[in-house]
């Protein structure tokens, strides 16, 4: 029971308080990008999703089992970011081989997930919260994942109607998403202190 | 590009206005987003993070440029990543050692420099291209440029926030007599992606840019 609780406590707390869109900045670039079209945003965050389990899982266990005991810890960014890249060649591999549409909708961004701060930042994020046991590190990388999916696909759904909107011309694009954002980041601290 | 000897000072000159103006990487390219956003709370944090990536962004570049005609085009990415985590460690750990409290408040964003859109970009773009004085170059300008940026943003926001700037009081606070009230909102997620956004409109405004 006491388990179960630390993980269901873990998964809400970096799914809504400590969102990696709105309260750490992460994954922000893809965030811009892919925004656009609510089935592209839906992708997109699933391919993030399990890239970063099973990369945050990783990397818990090379960092804890290895690189701790053998005192390595310098080399820890160098061994974190080759883990990502091989997840992301592996999905890459695997999206292109069975859903060949979705592929070609991807375009350029989903080599570009090796270089979004989302999947580095939460296995950065995971070490510095001296998470304890692998199953939960497991389940807050899967929170990171439904998050990033949760805030690309609410921003998706609002650009969806800001097309119809009369924006200012010098506003238009990257600014009015920054500042949509930035209303939606303040609707998000409604939860801070939820739990811790 | 021409190869005669006085058209390079204008290359050069070129490059290095590139990265300060014409091609920003924040205001133009929209690169580097997230430390954008992430440590502009206050401009000391920000200086020091410009400080960093310049670091990181001049050595990568150069070691980018020495070896471009060794590398493979497969895993060109892949050892431009490794070159730019290797010098992020370095500054993380130079940072630890002699800024332990600055490591303190930029935390896991430095080791969050090494997926920072703007390296490996400009190694992408720039280094694995030309030669080492034009690619020194361009990391100089590019790097500058961006740390002007973050510490213009990091200024308004922290004005806003606290009413001082790099730790200067420049605005009376209204509980020791003045009329300044903090705007907390400021310094949290909210003004990031509200000043940015603004800044942005700001830019395009001026030159007269349609999204």
């Amino acid at each position: 029971m006491d388990t179960l609780n630390i993980l269901l406590m873990g998964f809400i707390s970096v799914v809504l308080i400590n969102n990696l869109v709105f309260t750490k900045f992460l994954g922000i670039c893809p965030y811009l990008g892919v925004s656009g079209r609510i089935d592209m945003a839906f992708g997109m965050g699933m391919a993030v999703t399990f890239v970063v389990t099973l990369s945050g899982t990783l990397t818990w266990m090379i960092d804890n089992w290895i690189l701790m005991k053998l005192g390595l810890e310098v080399t820890r960014y160098v061994c974190f970011i080759l883990v990502i890249a091989g997840a992301v060649q592996l999905v890459e591999m695997y999206v292109r081989k069975f859903f060949p549409s979705l592929y070609d909708s991807f375009g350029i961004f989903l080599p570009l997930i090796t270089t979004n701060c989302a999947i580095l930042g939460l296995c950065l994020f995971l070490n510095l919260w001296m998470i304890e046991s692998l199953l939960d590190a497991a389940v807050r990388s899967f929170g990171a994942g439904i998050g990033f999916t949760m805030a690309i696909c609410i921003m998706a759904g609002i650009r969806e109607n800001l097309n119809m909107a009369d924006v200012p011309d010098c506003l238009k694009g990257a600014p009015i998403t920054l500042i949509t954002a930035g209303l939606l980041s303040l609707a998000f601290m409604g939860f801070a202190g939820m739990i811790r | 590009m021409s190869n005669s000897s006085d058209a390079r000072p204008a290359l050069y000159s070129q490059t290095l206005l590139a990265g300060l103006w014409r091609e920003n990487p924040i205001l133009r390219l929209l690169l580097g987003m997230c430390p954008t956003l992430a440590v502009t709370a206050a401009v000391k944090p920000a200086f020091t993070m410009g400080c960093c990536v310049i670091f990181v962004l001049l050595c990568s570049n150069i070691i980018v440029s020495l070896m471009r005609n060794l590398l493979k085009p497969h895993l060109r990415i892949l050892m431009f990543t490794l070159t730019i985590a290797t010098f992020v460690t370095i500054a993380d750990l130079f940072l630890k050692a002699f800024q332990p409290e600055m490591s303190e408040t930029l935390g896991p964003y430095v080791p969050l420099i090494i997926v920072n859109c703007i390296i490996i970009c400009r190694a992408e773009a720039c280094a694995s291209k030309n030669g080492l004085i034009v690619s020194i170059i361009d990391a100089f300008g590019m790097g500058v440029g961006f740390t002007v940026t973050l510490c213009v943003l990091a200024s308004v926001r922290e004005l806003l926030a606290t009413g001082a700037i790099f730790e200067i009081q420049i605005l009376a606070l209204a509980k020791e007599g003045g009329w300044f009230v903090k705007w907390a909102a400021m310094g949290m997620p909210v003004g990031a992606f509200l000043t940015l956004g603004l800044m942005l409109g700001l830019v395009n405004l001026v030159t007269g840019k349609k999204a």
